[in-house]
């Protein structure tokens, strides 16, 4: 099983490179589509580790749906990252000091040392084969028993985002016009008609 | 696979539950009923926390549940009251301001509710993943109250900074957590002791740092702490007196049962780390805050010294270090909380005023004002007999009982330095000619003030149960 | 009865004090308003009442308390009882250490009771009238009460750190009264410059308690005396100072030179006699309490009360001699040129006081009592008989601006007449029989000083004729050299203040003719019985009944001379003084700047430590203590403060940089020091 670990290699590597590039890249277009080349590699990453249900919903979520919302505010809001950049330079000796220096002390611990191998998964719970139970029902059972408190926490996250969202952004301006539903249902043709008799030649 | 799961037990996490609904039905009720229900739903949402403590009082509801993801312990039960009491008076402090500010928007507190949830569930957290959801639960509450006042640039800027920031320090948390989980193949905290059983890797050291970094950031401890002042500052005043008081206890909380509770195996490590931090936030905020001129940012710089000197204590990382962080925690809720009191009554003409001259001659003014907080002030510079003094007493107490006598100097040293910009306050006040008076103190903000008073100074009264009180929930810990 | 005549002065002083506190307050707020409204005249007539309610207080108070030392002086002097002590309350108990408050009762402490109560009382009555045109009568009777207190504390003193007590009582009160005018610079330095001589001898004093509780093991009286000849016959030695030891005997010695150098501060002796001149900044009735009769004599007294240890040291009392006998004449030397009529009169202090420590360092201790008590009245009706004419003088204390006030003031004139005659000691007044007992016991003198005594006693006797009969004769006879305005102004001093001085007047001429029998002659063993100790050789006061009769004639033939002498110099001749000091302008000079003992100590000492004080002030204390402690402290934080300020820039991207650089170095140094 050559095969595995070459993908594994692969798409690792692409997933680091593109979001290299999603920092390094002039262009913000750029960038957002070598973020969505991030996540597909991600998904593929997935679909090795044998969780093909989170590999569609990556794609289908922040590929389909965030990303491309994320391109849209970047063509509409014209951002100058040229601008921003400057100075860039000027922080990049040192920056890049203690990036390396960081980096490399990760390397020397992580690379030393082999990620717990014994231990890896011990704490996850097994997926099971494809053919007893599907990807999505085993996630199910699992998330809403054993982890229902996280995913009601992460329900409340997602609840306190939405508040924020609105009660940051949301004004009721005066003076614009409204689609009221309820009020068109309910208008009979008393109130929406008017049957107006029209002299001949007179005019209204 | 198709047996019946069981509904794991409710019963820890009946406030949580409470609080949760609480908060999405009074959610509904200002949807439903506009602007103009905001007094309404303040004053529920302040019964709703103060129901919430009676609750923790008076039940018995200790336990583990969830796979042992969420705790409910005397620890747990002692950091909630305190955290709820800090939040509900966050909440009935800005009310006045709200008015005067014309910002009465029913979302504020509601989102104080929410973010009073996340601390409860950081508290009671015994699962890396419940405290990230805790965490994150709380923040991003507390990264939209601080930009609430949407039309001032201040206050924008204070949220987007605290978010970008927060967001970093969620990162760094979230690797933290990734190595440590791929160092012991765990995220429950029992699970993480009974891993580390087995010997200690520096990998997961480094994991360990990067987690204790993460939460640094909640407390604002250095070189974490950049955030706070500017986020002080900038965020409604309000805002600034619940930043000061209840996230910092969650927070604070967290931290200590993370690395009791998870990392008590390797506690050498975990305490050069804490006694890093702690030296340094004592230090930074002693010095920095007497180049200030702004009050918040002064009580921004105070906190951050203060949240150093209660580190003192956890870096001990004995019992006696435990229960002297928690009475640090009580006399700073109570201390900070009768401070914000004054710096909310400081309105001039309708206008807020945040100079620190702007004190001046309160004595003459407002003698009753000027001589509690010149009491608060006496003890966050930590002068006996006020209760400042002791909360430093204990930790420093039991640094000294670990050996760690190089913190307790600096500490001692870093309070001398401190006490200087408390006392240039108290100098202001008491021997500069005034430049104009405040308007009336509001009733709630008098109540704050002078419970807070009267807590500062007769601490001694109040200090044997309170002490009792946090020795049993430290106890709990072990 | 003895606890009433210690402590009603202090109640009086309390009374003052307190009085002195309440009306400062209104007095400033009347000078504030410059009495524009109608609750000014109340303000000040109920501040006035006040004042004077502390005046008779204080008066009052002080009276009584002379009344019940008479009755205890006929009591304890004229009785049979023996000497006993009165306790007040504990004080010190340390280990073997005791000292209590207690009264100590005897001759002597009558003898001094008698002398301090009746001068202050007179002083006290005199100074209603003198002060009556100070605002601060309160305070001024207040200290005045307070000294009075102190000074009894001293002469009824039980221990030793009891007497020191009153001793550094008696000191603060001095400063304090030679301070009154406060906002007068030269009365300030006077104060200071008491304070600090004072000061010398205090430290002698003070180490000389400590030798005595090292030697007796006790500072009480009573065991000191009682072990006194068993320590000074020891053989061993038990002293050891410097790396050298001594014997008991001269152990004995150093405690007694230490305990005489106090006594030389108190009471002015050379060459710590330069204050006393200086002290007469203060007001004249302090001059003739404190300055006169009471505090300075408290030297005298104390070497008499330890008489029992100094008559075992030969060479103490030998030092106590010579330096006696040295500032008698020096002293009077100064006195002949001074020109300020209080100063006059000073240094005629100082030289008398010499006379009494001639008398004790001879052993006879009853006769420098004696002269104590006679020197008491006269030197008081001096000072106050001064006083009275500065006051008819509109305040001015130059003799050279005086003369002719004769025949303005009378009474003053007649009482200053009596005053000097009993100083000089012509025959039959007080001083006569004293101070005639002192150059008598010179005279016959085992000690090996005694000679040189004699002469210098008899010609200091010399001097103080002249020097007192210049006083008067510049005073009151000649022309008048005062400007017109001021002699238009010159008045007879109201009764309040004669009448005192009747009272003085009758003790300077009588006292001795009625207390010479028991002091010194046949009734004094009835009289002293132990209160003075006398050695068993020591037969001084048979002796001196014995003399040759041109010694008897000594004393009046000098003050013939003086008399004579300025006689000639002052009403039959003027020119000749000028002349005389033209001629010898060198030793005029040397007398009139007083031996040049000021500019000598401005030299020596005065000098040197100003310049030590300005070094460790400027450079100590302002450059290495300030500079490097808090000045040099509080500028680094300021400069750390500023430099952790400039970190907060208000970059989002800062901030995430140093949370980063914070995670690398935690990092590290987990990595490599974990």
């Amino acid at each position: 099983m050559i095969l595995k670990p070459l993908f594994f290699y692969l798409f690792s590597l692409l997933t680091i490179g593109s979001a290299l590039m999603v920092i390094a890249s002039r262009n913000p277009v750029h960038s957002v589509l070598f973020l969505i080349l991030a996540f597909f590699n991600s998904a593929g990453l997935f679909i090795l580790l044998g969780a093909e249900f989170l590999a569609m919903i990556l794609v289908v979520v922040y590929v389909g749906a965030v990303a491309v919302l994320f391109l849209f505010v970047v063509m509409m809001l014209d951002v100058d990252f040229v601008e921003l950049r400057q100075g860039f330079l000027q922080y990049l000796p040192v920056g890049a000091l203690v990036g390396i220096i960081l980096l490399a002390e990760l390397i020397a611990v992580l690379g030393g040392t082999l990620l717990a191998p014994d231990l890896a998964g011990s704490g996850a719970a097994p997926i099971p084969p494809v053919d007893q139970m599907s990807n999505i029902a085993a996630i199910g059972a699992l998330l809403y028993t054993k982890y229902v408190y996280f995913f009601q926490a992460a329900g409340m996250v997602l609840l306190v985002a939405m508040i924020g969202a609105i009660v940051l952004t949301l004004r009721h301006k005066e003076g614009v016009k409204r689609q009221d539903v309820s009020a068109q249902v309910a208008r009979s043709p008393e109130t929406a008609v008017e049957v107006v008799k029209v002299e001949t030649g007179e005019g209204i | 696979m198709t047996e019946m799961a069981t509904l794991p037990s409710l019963a820890p996490l009946t406030v949580e539950l409470l609080l949760a609904v609480g908060a999405m039905v009074l959610l509904m009720f200002g949807v439903f009923t506009g602007e103009r229900s905001a007094p309404t739903i303040t004053g529920i949402a302040v019964a709703l926390l103060a129901v919430a403590v009676l609750m923790l009082a008076v039940m018995d509801n200790n336990g583990l549940t969830f796979d042992g993801a969420f705790i409910m312990d005397p620890f747990a039960r002692f950091m909630k009251i305190l955290t709820l009491i800090g939040s509900g008076v966050a909440i009935a402090m800005s009310v006045g301001y709200a008015r005067a500010e014309k910002f009465e928007r029913f979302e504020y507190p509601i989102l104080i509710v929410l973010a009073t949830l996340g601390m409860l569930m950081m508290i009671s957290a015994n699962d890396m993943i419940s405290l990230y959801l805790g965490l994150e639960l709380q923040s991003l509450a507390l990264y939209v109250v601080a930009a609430i006042h949407r039309d001032s640039v201040r206050s924008t800027e204070a949220g987007l900074k605290y978010f970008v920031l927060g967001a970093l320090a969620s990162g760094i948390l979230l690797y933290g957590i990734s190595l440590v989980y791929g160092f012991t193949g765990q995220t429950g905290y029992d699970a993480i002791v009974a891993a580390l059983a087995e010997g200690r890797s520096t990998g997961l050291v480094i994991g360990l740092v990067f987690v204790l970094a993460g939460l640094a950031f909640k407390i604002s401890a250095v070189p974490f702490h950049m955030w706070t002042p500017d986020v002080y500052e900038g965020a409604p005043t309000p805002v600034t007196a619940f930043f000061a008081a209840a996230p910092k206890l969650a927070a604070m909380a967290l931290i200590i049962r993370v690395v009791i509770g998870a990392f008590e195996p390797v506690t050498a490590d975990w305490q050069q780390v804490i006694a890093f931090v702690a030296i340094a936030s004592m230090v930074l905020g002693a010095f920095a805050a007497i180049g200030q001129t702004n009050i918040k940012r002064l009580m921004a710089y105070s906190s951050i010294g203060h949240m150093g000197f209660a580190l003192v204590g956890l870096a001990a990382g004995s019992k006696v270090g435990i229960q002297g962080v928690m009475v640090y925690l009580v006399i700073y809720l109570a201390m900070t909380l009768g401070a914000f009191a004054c710096i909310l009554a400081m309105r001039r003409h309708d206008q807020m005023v945040e100079d620190i001259d702007a004190l001046a001659g309160l004595s003459r003014t407002q003698p009753l004002v000027a001589f509690c907080l010149a009491a608060i002030l006496f003890s966050l510079a930590g002068i006996p007999p006020l209760a400042g003094f002791f909360a430093k007493y204990y930790v420093f107490l039991a640094a000294i009982e670990k050996g760690l006598y190089v913190l307790a100097v600096i500490g001692v040293i870093a309070s001398v330095v401190g006490a200087f910009y408390y006392l240039r306050i108290v100098k202001i006040m008491y021997f500069d000619e005034p430049d104009g008076e405040f308007d009336p103190m509001p009733m709630e903000l008098s109540a704050v003030l002078g419970i807070s008073g009267v807590f500062v100074i007769g601490f001694l009264v109040f200090a044997a149960p309170i002490i009792a009180a946090a020795g049993a929930a430290a106890a709990s810990l072990f | 009865m003895y606890s009433a005549i210690v402590f009603l002065p202090l109640l009086g002083a309390i009374i003052a004090g307190a009085i002195s506190l309440f009306t400062a307050r209104p007095q400033n707020g009347v000078n504030g308003h410059d009495g524009n409204d109608d609750h000014h005249g109340d303000e000040h007539a109920e501040v006035a009442g006040s004042v004077r309610a502390a005046e008779w207080i204080t008066s009052g108070f002080l009276i009584v308390t002379a009344i019940l030392s008479w009755i205890a002086f006929f009591d304890v002097g004229y009785g049979t009882s023996e000497a006993f002590t009165v306790p007040v309350a504990t004080w010190i108990h340390s280990g073997s250490f005791v000292a209590d408050w207690a009264l100590r009762i005897d001759t002597l402490t009558v003898v001094m009771l008698v002398v301090v109560t009746t001068v202050s009382a007179i002083v006290h009555v005199y100074s209603v009238g003198y002060m009556s045109h100070d605002p601060h009568r309160p305070r001024f009777f207040a200290y005045l009460s307070l000294f009075t207190f102190a000074m009894l504390m001293l002469v009824t003193a039980n221990n030793l750190l009891q007497m020191f007590f009153g001793w550094e009582g008696v000191g603060l009160c001095s400063y304090l009264l030679i301070g009154f005018w406060f906002h007068r610079p030269s009365a300030n330095a006077a104060a200071i410059k008491a304070f600090i001589v004072n000061r010398v001898g205090d430290f002698g004093f003070a180490l000389g308690i400590f030798g005595v509780f090292f030697l007796f093991g006790s500072i009480g009286l009573d065991t000191i005396f009682a072990n006194a000849e068993a320590i000074a016959g020891s053989e061993e030695a038990t002293l050891h100072i410097f790396g050298r030891d001594y014997s008991a005997e001269a152990a004995l010695t150093v405690v007694c030179l230490l305990l005489f150098l106090g006594a030389m501060g108190k009471s002015a002796q050379v060459p710590l006699h330069t204050w006393l001149p200086d002290a007469m900044e203060g007001p004249t009735p302090v001059s003739a309490l404190i300055h006169a009769a009471t505090m300075v004599t408290a030297g005298v007294f104390m070497v008499a009360r330890l008489s029992p240890i100094f008559e075992l040291s030969h060479t103490a009392l030998l030092v106590v001699t010579i330096i006696g006998a040295m500032t008698a004449f020096l002293t009077a030397t100064i006195g002949l040129v001074q020109n300020d009529i209080k100063r006059v009169i000073a240094y005629s202090t100082c030289s008398q006081l010499g006379y009494m420590f001639v008398a004790l360092g001879l052993g006879a201790y009853s006769i420098a009592i004696f002269h104590l008590f006679t020197h008491a009245f006269f030197k008081a009706l001096l000072f106050l008989g001064s006083g009275s004419v500065i006051h008819a003088v509109s305040d001015e204390q130059d003799m050279r601006k005086m003369g002719g006030l004769r025949r303005h003031i009378p009474i003053t004139y007649a009482l200053m007449v009596i005053g000097t005659i009993s100083l000089i000691g012509f025959p039959l007044t007080a001083g006569f029989y004293s101070k005639d007992g002192i150059i008598e016991a010179a005279f016959v003198g085992h000690n090996a000083a005694a000679g040189f005594a004699f002469v210098l006693l008899v010609v200091a006797a010399v001097f103080t004729s002249f020097y007192s009969w210049r006083l008067i004769f510049m005073t009151f006879h000649g022309k008048p050299r005062a400007t017109a305005d001021v002699m238009e102004h010159v008045h007879e001093s109201p009764q309040v203040m004669l009448v005192p001085l009747y009272v003085l007047a009758a003790g300077a001429l009588f006292a001795g003719f009625v207390f010479f029998g028991v002091f010194m002659g046949e009734g004094y063993d009835a009289f002293w019985k132990d209160a003075l100790f006398i050695g068993a050789e020591n037969e001084i006061l048979e002796e001196i009944h014995h003399v040759p009769a041109w010694v008897k004639a000594a004393p009046v033939v000098a003050l013939a001379l003086g008399f004579l002498v300025a006689l000639w110099f002052y009403i039959l001749s003027p020119a000749t003084p000028k002349a005389l000091a033209a001629r010898h302008d060198g030793l005029y000079r040397f007398l009139l700047n007083k031996w040049y003992f000021d500019e000598l100590y401005d030299v020596i000492f005065v000098n040197p430590a100003k310049a030590l004080g300005r070094f460790l002030w400027k450079k100590g204390d302002g450059w290495l203590i300030d500079g490097f402690g808090p000045d040099g402290v509080s500028a680094r934080v300021i400069d750390i403060t500023n430099r952790v300020v400039k970190l907060q820039t208000g970059y989002v991207y800062h901030y995430a940089f140093a949370m980063l650089i914070g995670v690398a170095a935690l990092v590290s140094w987990m990595m490599f020091a974990g």
